[in-house]
């Protein structure tokens, strides 16, 4: 038992606190993970992330709840992303990427006055890396009540959503309002993302909110089972990362231990590497057969590839 | 001042140039991800005492090789986030394992340009000039790969591995730029100048020159006005680049409501 579970794990408060509010965050991100994935999102969801810390470097200054802080600056920047443009795809990724460097220089300077200003020390660590460890319990019933809204909204809009990713003929075919389909699903991304940054940390908001979800778009075939392989797979990397923190203070001789966000994050890395194998081992096989096979069929594939 | 002068001139010519097919391919995100993830190197180095410049090139470099091959299988914004995750948390573990002051963290990400060394500047001069010359070779390769892949492929070019070399050009620039003026600096100077020089024109050549003239008047007026009010540069640099991303917009809305031209 010692050897994989070192002493007080079970009985520490703080523990407690980080796996219940790791296990919410990993799975209410893992399932908007999925929608962001399969619609190619994954830099609006991690500016997000970026935009809500500068949220919360204002709410620093201001001396307002950092949770309001990273909240509204979530849901400012998801609104001034749609804002600016989404009729093109290429135009999407550009109207993210200003906002984003928008609110990274409004955190610059929304740091240096907090540090100049000398009262609170250790705000750009803490802000930038979070920690799961240091999670106030009090914070558990208000983050339980907005991730169960995050996900109430995201199940009642989920076929739209696909829909609407597929295929915008499709979309306006059915009489689905895209644009008001699209600012609802970031909307409720910016509270989800916000609530996890505040949470476990900007770093490990992005790889929940991405990894378990690309790992399990290309494992399973259907929606449901992805959204299920998903928040498992967010839930047991984001436990074990936990468990090897907490570990990791008894390996390290003389340190503070490692970061848990950097164990979770190589779990999902980890998995997400891995998740690509059956696609490796059967385009080698496929292509096995191809060289055993007749020289006109390779040669067609190959024009396939190159066309 | 006059090294901060000469540091942030050579930085928004490469970024201009650079960001000009970042904005073209629609590479933000590479391009955020890669000066981001960067640093994390330098806090490597740190931990193990050699040159942080070092540290920067290796992690670039590999952020860079690694992006473009995983994304030939997967989805390729989705890798780049888990690239730059992945870097950030070794950079966390590294800063965890060392005694790291606050004030260097925040000078990697934000950049210390006002307190450039005049022994820094070779190396950012060098490793620009190496940048400049590898999108002038890379030029129409990269020109028809952003814009027409399909021919690009049929005449014989790799769009992926030219996306690779690409990133390779990003990691670059990422390299010289990230130890005096910061990850987002570099990120603001490709995407904002690069922007908005769209938005006036065209023409491919005009358009990577007003690129580059933006991001010039971008930096220098930063410049002042961050030594004069002692603010960051970061934060003057990000909001002039918006303000000619908004102009930009502002001047395409107003063709498109002038009587008897047509938009393209």
């Amino acid at each position: 038992m010692h050897v994989l579970f070192e002493p007080g794990f079970f009985t520490s408060a703080p523990v407690r606190t980080a796996l219940i509010i790791g296990a919410v965050t990993a799975l209410v991100s893992a399932v908007v993970g999925v929608f962001v994935v399969v619609r190619s999102q994954s830099f609006a969801g991690h500016a997000l992330t970026d935009v809500a810390t500068t949220g919360g470097s204002a709410a620093f200054f201001f001396g307002l709840s950092p949770l309001l802080g990273f909240i509204g600056g979530g849901v400012l920047g998801a609104g001034a992303m749609e804002l600016i443009g989404v009729e093109r795809a290429r135009r999407r990724d550009l109207s993210t990427g200003i906002v984003l460097s928008t609110a990274l220089g409004l955190a610059s300077l929304f740091l240096y006055l907090d540090t100049t200003n000398g009262a609170t020390t250790g705000a750009t660590q803490q802000l930038l890396f979070g920690s799961i460890f240091t999670v106030d319990a009090s914070m558990v019933p208000l983050v339980l009540g907005l991730s169960a809204g995050t996900l109430a909204v995201v199940i009642a809009i989920n076929r739209p959503l696909l829909i609407s990713s597929i295929s915008a003929e499709l979309t306006k075919a059915r009489g689905i309002n895209l644009r008001g389909v699209g600012v609802l699903f970031m909307m409720a991304m910016a509270v989800s993302v916000g609530l996890s940054s505040i949470a476990v940390g900007s770093i490990l908001s992005t790889a929940l909110l991405i990894g378990p979800a690309a790992a399990s778009v290309r494992l399973t075939k259907s929606l449901h089972a992805s959204l299920v392989v998903a928040g498992a797979l967010g839930v047991v990397a984001t436990w074990l990362g936990i468990l090897f923190a907490y570990d990791s203070f008894y390996w390290v001789p003389s340190s503070q231990g490692l970061p848990v966000s950097f164990f979770i994050v190589s779990l999902i890395f980890l998995t997400y590497l891995l998740s690509g194998l059956p696609t490796v081992l059967r385009d080698h096989r496929r292509s096995a057969r191809r060289d055993s096979g007749a020289a006109v069929a390779a040669t067609r594939d190959s024009l396939e590839v190159g066309a | 001042m006059v090294n901060a002068w000469e540091v942030g001139t050579m930085v928004a010519v490469v970024g201009g140039v650079v960001g000009f097919f970042v904005v073209l391919r629609g590479s933000a995100f590479p391009a955020h991800a890669i000066p981001n993830g960067a640093f994390a190197g330098a806090a490597g180095a740190n931990l193990i005492a050699v040159n942080p410049l070092i540290g920067l090139g290796v992690f670039s470099f590999a952020a860079a090789l690694g992006i473009g091959t995983l994304s030939r299988r997967g989805r390729s914004d989705a890798v780049t986030a888990l690239a730059l995750v992945m870097m950030l948390a070794l950079g966390a573990a590294f800063l965890s394992l060392s005694s790291q002051y606050e004030p260097q963290i925040f000078s990697l990400l934000f950049g210390e340009i006002l307190g450039v060394s005049s022994s820094e500047i070779l190396p950012v001069v060098a490793l620009g000039v190496v940048c400049l010359v590898a999108v002038a070779v890379l030029y129409r390769p990269l020109l028809l790969t952003s814009i027409a892949p399909d021919i690009a492929a049929a005449r014989g070019l790799r769009p992926p591995r030219i996306e690779i070399v690409f990133l390779i050009v990003i990691a670059c620039a990422t390299t010289m730029t990230v130890p005096v003026v910061g990850a987002l600096l570099i990120f603001t100077l490709m995407l904002g100048p690069a922007a908005a020089a769209q938005c006036f024109t065209n023409r491919a050549g005009r358009a990577m020159g007003a690129s580059v003239a933006i991001a010039l008047v971008t930096i220098w007026v930063s410049l002042v006005s961050a030594y004069e009010s002692n603010w960051p540069v970061g934060f003057y640099v990000s909001v002039f680049s918006a303000a000619w991303y908004g102009i930009g917009r502002g001047y395409l809305w107003w063709r498109t409501r002038q009587p008897g031209r047509t938009t393209s």
